[in-house]
C-alpha cells in the first residue's frame, strides 16, 4: 500500500482530524457521551492507521516502542495521583473538591485529570498490543 | 395466562438468562480455545444486561443533568457495567494473548489435541 | 506520620499499587525487585498498624472515598476479621520478597523480570483490596485485578504447560468472578445498595416476596467464590496452576490467594447474610460439609499418587482449604476460630513448603520426586524446613497445624458431629503418607548424580524459609496472636447468630 498515492495523501490529511476528534471526545467526556476510553482508542487508531499505510517501522519512529511501554504505567500514575493531593489537604483520597473553590468545579477538574490518565493508558495499551502482534507475525 | 404475563413483564431477564446459559454452554462444550473465549465473553456480556436493564426508568432520560428533565435513569448500573466491560475486555485480551502463545507452543488450539500432545496433565 | 494514621486503610492498597506502577517503569529486574521489596514491607507495616488500631477499639475503622457518605460512596472498612487477613497476606508478601530476587533471576528471562514484579505487586494490590474494601462491587474489581495478574504470573512459568494452566485458570476464574457479579447484581436489585454492611441491614428488612432472588444471589455468590477458593469439585484449575507457575508465584498464591477467597466467603455468609439465613433456614452448612469432607479425603489421596512434589502440595492445598470451609460450615465459635486460624497457619506452612521446593528447584532444576533422592543430606536446612512445615501440615502437636485442627475437632464435637472428628484425623493420616514419601526419598535414598554437588541455597533464600519454618513451630506453641485474634474475629462474626 506504500505506493498508492491516494491512500498516502488521504491518510495524511485524515490524521490531524482523527487526533482532533479524539481530543474533542476526551474534553467533552464530562458532560456528554465520551471520555478517555473512547478518545484513547481513537488516538491509537490514528497510529495504527499510519502504520498500516506507511509501515510499522515508520510508525515506530513517531511512537517508539519504549515510549509506548512507559506511557502505559504513566497513565495509571496520572489516574491514581489525581486523588493524592486531597490527602495532603486533610481530606480523604479521591476527594476532588480541593481543586476549586466550588466543589462542583473541583470534581470537573478531578475527573478531567482522571480522564487524562485514561486516555494516555488506553492509547498506549492499544498501540502496544498492535506492535506486539505485528512483531509476532514478522518473526514467525 | 398469568405465566405468559409474567414472562412478558420480565422478558429482559429471560433474554439475559438465555444469553448467559448459551455462553456457559459454549465454554463447556467447545474444545476450540477461541470459541471457548467467545462463549466466555457472551457469558460476561449477558451480565451487563442483567445490570443495565433494570437501571432504565420508564420515561426517564439519560442521566445527564438538565433543567428540562426531572426523571433520569439510574446511572449507577451503567457506571458499574462500564467497569465490568473494561474488565471483560482485559480478560478477553489476556485470554487471546494466551491462545496465541499456546498456538506457538503446541501448533494447535484444539484442547483434545493439546492434551494428547502433552500426555497426562 | 500521625497525620496519616487516618489514611491507613487506603494506604494499604495505594502503596502496592503505586509500587506496581513504579516497577512497570523499571527496565531492570533488580530495580523492580527493590521497589517490590520496599512496598511489601511497607504494606506489612501498615497492616500491623491497622491491626493494633482495630484490636484496641471495639468499633471497626471506616474510611470513605472522596468524602462521599457511606451508602453512596465506596467505604473501606477494617474490622477484626480483615485486619487478621491483611496481616496474613502482607506477612507472606514481605517474607518472600528477599527470597524472590535469586529465584526469579534463575527462573525468568531478564527482560520479563520487571513485569513479574509488577504483576506480583498488582496481585498484592488486588488481594489487599478485596480484603480491605466494604463495597461489593469494589470487591469484584479488585478480584479481577488480582486474577488477571495471577494469570500472567502463572503464564510466566518456564514450561509450555504453564500457558495451558493459565488459560484453564482464566476460564474458570472468569466464570467464578462473573458468578460473583451476578450475585451482587441480584442483591443490588433487591436492596439498592452495594455497601456490604448496608446490604446486610437492608436484607434483614427485605420482605418475603424477595426471598427468591436473595437465595439465588447466595447461590451465585457461593459458587463463584468457591471456584476462586478451589473447593473440592471446583478445584481442577489449582494443581496445574500451582505446579507450573514460577516458584515465587506459587508460594505467594498458595499462601494468600485462596485465603482471601475464604475470607470473602466468610464475609458474605456471616456479615452480609448474617449467618442466620444460610445456616439455619438453608442447607448451606450441610453442602459445605459434604464438599469439605470429600476434599479432605479425595484430594489428600490424589496427593499421595503424585510424582511431582509441587502438584502434590497443590492437591494438599485443596485438602487444607477444605478445613477452612469446614470451619465456616460448622458455624460455631470453635469451628469458625479453627477455620480462620487455619487461614494463617496454612498460609505460613504452605508458603514454607513451597519455598523449600523453590530452593530445591533453584539448585537441582527439578522438583520431581525421583530427582530429590538423597537431597536431605545435601540441602540439610532446606529439607529441615520442609520436614517441620510438613509436620505442621499433618497436624503434629507443637506445630501450627495442630492448633487449627484441634479447634475444628472441638467445633465438630460441640455440634455433635462425632464422625467428622475422625475424618479430620484420617485426613491427617493421609498427609503422613504423602509428606512421608518425600521424606523417605529425600533422606533414605542414595543421592543420585545430579544432586551430588548440591548445597543449601544462598542466605537471602535461606532466611525467609527458616523464618516461616520457625513460625510454624511458634504458632503451634504461642497461640495468643493467631488463635487469639481469630477467636476474637469469630466472636464478632457470630454476634449475628445469637
Amino acid at each position: 500500500m506504500k505506493h498508492d498515492v491516494i491512500l498516502r495523501v488521504g491518510v495524511k490529511l485524515l490524521l490531524p482530524f482523527i487526533l482532533l476528534f479524539a481530543l474533542y471526545v476526551h474534553y467533552h467526556g464530562d458532560y456528554g457521551p465520551g471520555g478517555g476510553f473512547q478518545a484513547g482508542v481513537i488516538s491509537a487508531g490514528m497510529i495504527i492507521l499510519y502504520a498500516l499505510v506507511f509501515g510499522v517501522d515508520r510508525a515506530k519512529r513517531i511512537a517508539p516502542e519504549w515510549l509506548v511501554e512507559r506511557l502505559v504505567p504513566a497513565g495509571v500514575l496520572i489516574y491514581a495521583s489525581a486523588g493524592l493531593p486531597a490527602m495532603f489537604a486533610g481530606k480523604n483520597y479521591l476527594d476532588y473538591t480541593i481543586y476549586s473553590h466550588d466543589p462542583l468545579h473541583g470534581h470537573e477538574w478531578g475527573v478531567l485529570l482522571v480522564e487524562t490518565g485514561v486516555i494516555v493508558t488506553v492509547a498506549a495499551t492499544m498501540t502496544a498490543i498492535f506492535y506486539a502482534f505485528v512483531d509476532r507475525g514478522r518473526s514467525a | 395466562m398469568t405465566a405468559l404475563t409474567t414472562f412478558l413483564e420480565h422478558y429482559n431477564y429471560f433474554i439475559t438468562i438465555f444469553l448467559m446459559v448459551s455462553g456457559l454452554y459454549i465454554v463447556i462444550a467447545r474444545g476450540n480455545m477461541i470459541k471457548k473465549l467467545v462463549g466466555l465473553s457472551l457469558f460476561q456480556t449477558s451480565v451487563y444486561l442483567l445490570y443495565v436493564a433494570p437501571g432504565k426508568i420508564i420515561g426517564g432520560t439519560a442521566p445527564i443533568f438538565d433543567r428540562a428533565y426531572t426523571v433520569y435513569s439510574n446511572p449507577l448500573p451503567h457506571v458499574l457495567i462500564l467497569t465490568a466491560i473494561v474488565v471483560g475486555v482485559a480478560t478477553l485480551a489476556l485470554g487471546l494473548a494466551l491462545v496465541v502463545r499456546i498456538n506457538e507452543a503446541y501448533g494447535t488450539i484444539e484442547e483434545d489435541e493439546i492434551f494428547s500432545a502433552d500426555g497426562e496433565i | 506520620m500521625m497525620a496519616f494514621e487516618h489514611h491507613l486503610p487506603i494506604l494499604q492498597v495505594l502503596v502496592p499499587m503505586f509500587a506496581a506502577v513504579l516497577s512497570a517503569f523499571c527496565m531492570r529486574g533488580t530495580t523492580a525487585w527493590a521497589v517490590a521489596l520496599v512496598a511489601s514491607w511497607a504494606a506489612l507495616l501498615i497492616a500491623v498498624l491497622l491491626a493494633i488500631k482495630v484490636f484496641a477499639s471495639p468499633e471497626p475503622i471506616s474510611y470513605v472515598m472522596g468524602g462521599w457518605t457511606v451508602p453512596i460512596g465506596i467505604e473501606y472498612r477494617v474490622d477484626r476479621l480483615n485486619a487478621f487477613v491483611l496481616l496474613l497476606v502482607t506477612i507472606i508478601g514481605a517474607v518472600i520478597m528477599p527470597y524472590a530476587r535469586k529465584s526469579v533471576a534463575k527462573e525468568i528471562d531478564s527482560h520479563q523480570q520487571a513485569w513479574f514484579y509488577t504483576m506480583y505487586l498488582l496481585c498484592l494490590t488486588g488481594l489487599l483490596g478485596i480484603t480491605v474494601t466494604g463495597d461489593a462491587f469494589n470487591v469484584f474489581v479488585f478480584m479481577e485485578i488480582s486474577s488477571l495478574s495471577t494469570y500472567v504470573l502463572i503464564a510466566l512459568g518456564r514450561n509450555r504447560r504453564a500457558l495451558l494452566a493459565s488459560y484453564q485458570y482464566l476460564i474458570v476464574g472468569t466464570i467464578g468472578a462473573t458468578f460473583y457479579v451476578i450475585g451482587v447484581g441480584l442483591l443490588y436489585l433487591v436492596t439498592g445498595s452495594l455497601n456490604l454492611a448496608d446490604i446486610a441491614s437492608r436484607l434483614g428488612g427485605a420482605s418475603a416476596e424477595f426471598q427468591r432472588p436473595i437465595i439465588a444471589a447466595l447461590a451465585f455468590l457461593t459458587v463463584g467464590i468457591c471456584l476462586k477458593l478451589a473447593l473440592f469439585p471446583l478445584h481442577v484449575w489449582l494443581p496445574n496452576a500451582y505446579a507450573h507457575a514460577p516458584s515465587v508465584a506459587t508460594v505467594f498464591l498458595a499462601g494468600t490467594a485462596t485465603k482471601v477467597a475464604v475470607y470473602l466467603l466468610i464475609r458474605i455468609f456471616y456479615s452480609v447474610y448474617g449467618a442466620a439465613m444460610p445456616f439455619t433456614s438453608l442447607p448451606v452448612s450441610e453442602i459445605l460439609l459434604v464438599m469439605s469432607v470429600a476434599a479432605m479425603v479425595l484430594a489428600s489421596l490424589s496427593a499421595v499418587f503424585e510424582s511431582d512434589t509441587k502438584r502434590m502440595l497443590a492437591y494438599s492445598s485443596v485438602a487444607q482449604i477444605s478445613y477452612m470451609t469446614l470451619g465456616i460450615a460448622l458455624a460455631n465459635e470453635s469451628g469458625l476460630t479453627g477455620g480462620i486460624v487455619h487461614m494463617m497457619n496454612h498460609g505460613v506452612m504452605k508458603a514454607a513448603l513451597f519455598l523449600a521446593l523453590g530452593a530445591v528447584f533453584f539448585r537441582v532444576g527439578s522438583v520431581r520426586l525421583d530427582d530429590l533422592a538423597g537431597i536431605g543430606r545435601k540441602m540439610p536446612l532446606t529439607m529441615a524446613v520442609f520436614v517441620v512445615a510438613g509436620l505442621g501440615l499433618i497436624g503434629v502437636p507443637g506445630t501450627a497445624g495442630f492448633i487449627s485442627k484441634w479447634y475444628l475437632a472441638v467445633g465438630a464435637i460441640e455440634k455433635g458431629y462425632w464422625p467428622l472428628a475422625f475424618v479430620i484425623v484420617a485426613s491427617s493420616l493421609i498427609a503422613v503418607v504423602y509428606i512421608g514419601r518425600v521424606i523417605e526419598v529425600a533422606y533414605f535414598r542414595e543421592p543420585s548424580a545430579n544432586v551430588a554437588s548440591t548445597r543449601d541455597p544462598p542466605l537471602s533464600m535461606l532466611v525467609p524459609m527458616l523464618l516461616l519454618g520457625a513460625a510454624t513451630l511458634y504458632l503451634g506453641v504461642y497461640t495468643e496472636w493467631s488463635a487469639g485474634l481469630a477467636q476474637d474475629a469469630a466472636r464478632m462474626l457470630l454476634g449475628g447468630l445469637k
